[in-house]
């Protein structure tokens, strides 16, 4: 048994060659090489974009979409799904105004949308969790709801007239340099939920959630618990997302934000994450994000009409959904050749 | 009376079992067959390999008298074989007619469907077996037994020549049986093979002819039921070489671990009671539907009993809450190994860990050396066979996966231990490795429950069985008194002229 052992300790499941092809052939590498296309794609079409202003400034139109990516990478991966993001964050910018016309100071108006965020997600997850009806079911008609009370209070009015310092938020940039605050907060947002995901117990449970909800639950973890701060948090950082956006264009109607659930959605399943749960990475979504805002940057920057980008946006969702699955099994067929089919279970 | 079809010799294995060894048996006109077996005998395997769902790996199957190859249900519906299924699959939203002729519409008329002909057929059919139902009835308002008859007569519209009824009477009243049972009898008449899948002996005597009986996938018996006694069946189905596979100790049983008072959950099971003390190994036996591992799960905390109480070494345990049951050194390994016990996907390490990441976690970051040291203790215990712990659980085989399920609860320092169908799906070598292994954690002071519908292993294993019934203790046994003979009986119920007492009352 000693041997066995031994050998089990040390001996490697593919040989080196196959580990570095293992690493180079990845969702995440095919990604990187898009995110050059597009790069090269955009500098041929127009000498304006490959500039570092240039770069720096197109992320403040994907921002606020690329945050809210990072919540909803935890929720898809355990297995659930928030349809209702764009609601919340409708819902939450609307709390927001209400809060500015009452005269509140910028930090009682910041707090308002992320209380108002919190409370959409919670409500999510009690009637998700309490009643067992599927996320995707429960989400969908909560969008509506919390769209509709949005339009409910604003009507076809729009609240403007916020203080100018909070335009700081959305729009300034760190310091004397041209970074945006906006791209700076997505980065510590991505470093914190990428380490949380891949390098703490909390992670390996929402794999494992994702993965198998019965088995994880018969190991003694409160999965419904999990879940319930997943979608708490999605709503949270909606509101924080609402605020930026606010921040970003200083008003407020009920129809901001239209239709992002579907991008944000499309966001996270580019970036290599199984619609069905249980498998992600956060370089994945981070690439995905970058891909997708600057292949629509790009496109609007050569008076591409939106509506083309939105066909493109379409096959990008549907792409996304097919494309990952596809690749692995033919990365899997090309490092590890004819062992494609199931290895072989050991026998006593 | 002539023979449809001829199984020789099938065999059929599945990674890790053999399911099928060598079984033989002949499928006549006009005759009911009974198939039985104790669960996992192989029944379900044969009734899969007779209806094409799967292909045997040896013997062969001839259809009169002709070798046939089965590649799929259709192939085996176009020779007149069909099965009729415990949940029956009929589409609710559908009138009985349209159920009939689902997957045969009849087009006859220049492509539109005839319904008034397949109407007129259909209450043909209904009349000619005796069946008192409207053609045009919604099937969602009809009761299941009404399902299972429209299912049959649907079968018959198809020309059907030998029917296969997997345990038909398990999900209907006395009443409705009676109607079944009436049904069979007009098929039978008319010259139609019934294979009759059941292990209740009531009905076996009731309605059967033949018999064959599996044991351990292996044939263990047949002949013509009226020189049959329920005698002589439990035993085909039991056998009677337990020994060999199974740790030879003396058990030496310290305080009680484990008191479990007055449990009910509705639906399930209903004031069961009972104590393990240290060191000793209870078994668990009952049918499948006997409530055994709803009360295993209830007393864990993945499911919340009703009403009654759980002590661990003394204390009340937290009911619905398996955190605090682990906690207090109590855990169970589950029945469905796949769906409760692993996560496929995921690494034999992260799979052990993955009770108590708290343990291996410091400030919420994993440490996958202290993941490797502590599955390294456990793997080797139980010599796991594994190319690596970063190996993936799906590709390992069914032993080693429940391993890795062992591993992952023996971790956690229980003293109290439930092992929900241990063996299920594991070869015979692995078993007896697993066999000694739960006699040495006995021997080292844990309280161990045995859960299986593996009569030999329950007696093998057990210092004392309780036996379940219909969610209630029905039975204790100890030591020598334990025949293989007593346990099956009191689970089926057996003694079988009681039951059969009832059923003519009802009528």
């Amino acid at each position: 048994m000693s041997g066995e052992q031994a050998r089990l300790a040390k001996q490697p499941r593919a040989s080196l060659g196959q580990r570095a092809l293992g690493l180079l052939v990845r969702w995440e590498m095919v990604l990187f090489l898009l995110l050059i296309g597009v790069f090269v794609l955009n500098s041929n079409l127009s000498p304006v974009f490959l500039t570092q202003r240039n770069l720096l400034n197109a992320t403040f139109s994907f921002m606020e979409r690329a945050i809210m990516a990072l919540p909803m990478m935890l929720i898809i991966i355990s297995g659930e799904i928030d349809i209702s993001v764009a609601g919340i964050i409708a819902l939450s910018a609307t709390a927001m105004g209400l809060a500015s016309e009452a005269g509140a100071s910028i930090p009682v108006m910041i707090l308002v949308a992320l209380a108002t965020g919190l409370a959409a997600g919670l409500l999510n997850a009690f009637i998700v969790l309490r009643f067992r009806v599927p996320s995707i079911a429960v989400t969908i008609g909560s969008m509506s709801l919390f769209r509709g009370v949005s339009w409910a209070i604003l009507g076809n009015q729009a609240i403007s007239g916020y203080p100018r310092e909070l335009a700081q938020l959305g729009q300034g940039t760190v310091g004397n340099t041209m970074i945006p605050m906006p791209l700076v907060m997505f980065a510590c947002l991505a470093l914190v939920f990428g380490i949380v995901l891949h390098r703490t117990g909390i992670g390996r449970t929402i794999f494992a959630i994702g993965n198998n909800a019965t088995a994880t639950q018969f190991s003694g973890i409160p999965v419904d618990r999990y879940k319930a701060v997943l979608f708490a948090l999605n709503g949270l950082v909606a509101g924080f997302a609402a605020v930026l956006l606010t921040s970003r264009i200083l008003s407020t109607r009920p129809n901001i934000a239209m239709a992002w659930e579907l991008e944000v959605v499309t966001l996270v399943v580019l970036g290599g994450v199984a619609i069905t749960g249980g498998k992600g990475s956060i370089i994945g979504v981070v690439l995905s994000i970058f891909v997708t805002g600057y292949l629509r940057f790009g496109l609007s920057l050569i008076n591409v009409p939106s509506q083309v980008i939105g066909i493109i946006t379409g096959l990008l969702l549907v792409g996304a959904i097919i494309l990952p699955g596809v690749f692995e099994h033919y990365s899997n067929k090309l490092i590890l050749g004819k062992q494609l089919k199931p290895l072989e279970p050991q026998r006593e | 009376m002539a023979e449809i079809v001829r199984l020789e010799n099938l065999k059929k294995h599945f990674p890790g079992v053999r399911a099928l060894d060598g079984v033989s048996m002949s499928v006549r006109a006009g005759e009911v067959h009974a198939l039985i077996g104790e669960n996992g005998a192989g029944k379900s395997t044969l009734v899969k390999l007779l209806t094409g769902v799967h292909t045997p790996d040896g013997g062969r199957i001839l259809v009169d008298g002709s070798p046939v190859e089965l590649k799929s249900p259709q192939d085996a519906h176009a020779l007149g074989i069909t099965a009729i299924h415990q949940e029956a699959s009929v589409f609710p939203n559908l009138s009985v007619t349209e159920n009939i002729f689902m997957g045969h519409l009849d087009s006859s008329g220049y492509g539109l469907l005839d319904w008034k002909t397949m109407r007129r057929r259909t209450e043909k059919l209904l009349g000619r077996f005796g069946v008192a139902l409207s053609p045009d009835a919604r099937v969602k308002d009809l009761s299941i037994a009404q399902r299972q008859q429209i299912e049959i007569v649907k079968a018959l519209s198809l020309n059907a020549r030998v029917i296969i009824m997997d345990e038909p009477t398990s999900t209907l009243s006395l009443r409705e049986i009676r109607q079944l049972y009436d049904l069979v009898r007009r098929l039978k008449a008319e010259g139609t093979a019934i294979v009759f899948i059941s292990h209740k002996f009531d009905e076996i005597f009731e309605i059967t002819d033949v018999y064959t009986v599996l044991r351990d996938g292996k044939f263990a018996g047949s002949g013509a039921v009226k020189d049959a006694t329920g005698e002589t069946l439990v035993r085909m189905m039991a056998g009677s070489s337990v020994g060999g596979l199974f740790p030879d100790r003396t058990p030496n049983p310290g305080e009680v671990a484990l008191q479990v008072e007055k449990i009910s959950l509705a639906g399930a099971f209903e004031d069961v009671s009972f104590g393990v003390r240290r060191g000793e190994i209870v078994g668990f036996f009952g049918l499948i539907g006997s409530g055994r591992s709803e009360v295993m799960q209830s007393i864990f905390g993945v499911r919340t009993p009703d009403t009654g109480r759980v002590r661990i070494n003394g204390e009340d345990l937290r009911l619905g809450s398996p955190r605090d049951a682990m906690n207090r050194g109590l855990v169970y390994v589950p029945e469905d190994r796949q769906l409760q016990g692993i996560i496929l996907d995921m690494k034999i390490y992260e799979n052990v860990t993955l009770p108590f990441l708290k343990r291996v976690t410091k400030l919420g970051f994993t440490r996958r050396r202290k993941e490797y040291e502590i599955t390294e203790v456990f793997a080797k215990r139980l010599s796991l066979r594994a190319s690596s712990y970063a190996q993936a659980v799906e590709s390992l085989s069914g032993g080693n996966q429940q391993k890795v399920v062992l591993s992952k609860w023996l971790a956690t320092d229980p003293s109290v231990l439930i092992l929900d169908e241990p063996t299920r799906g594991i070869d015979v070598g692995t078993k007896a490795a697993v066999h000694q292994f739960i006699g040495e954690l006995a021997d080292r002071g844990f309280a161990i429950i045995v859960v299986s519908s593996e009569l030999h292993e329950v007696i093998g294993m057990s210092d004392r069985v309780l036996v379940m019934r219909e969610g209630r203790v029905a039975g204790e046994f100890r030591g020598t008194e334990t025949s293989s003979d007593a346990v099956l009986s009191t689970a089926i119920g057996a003694a079988s002229e009681h039951a059969n007492a009832e059923v003519h009352d009802v009528v």
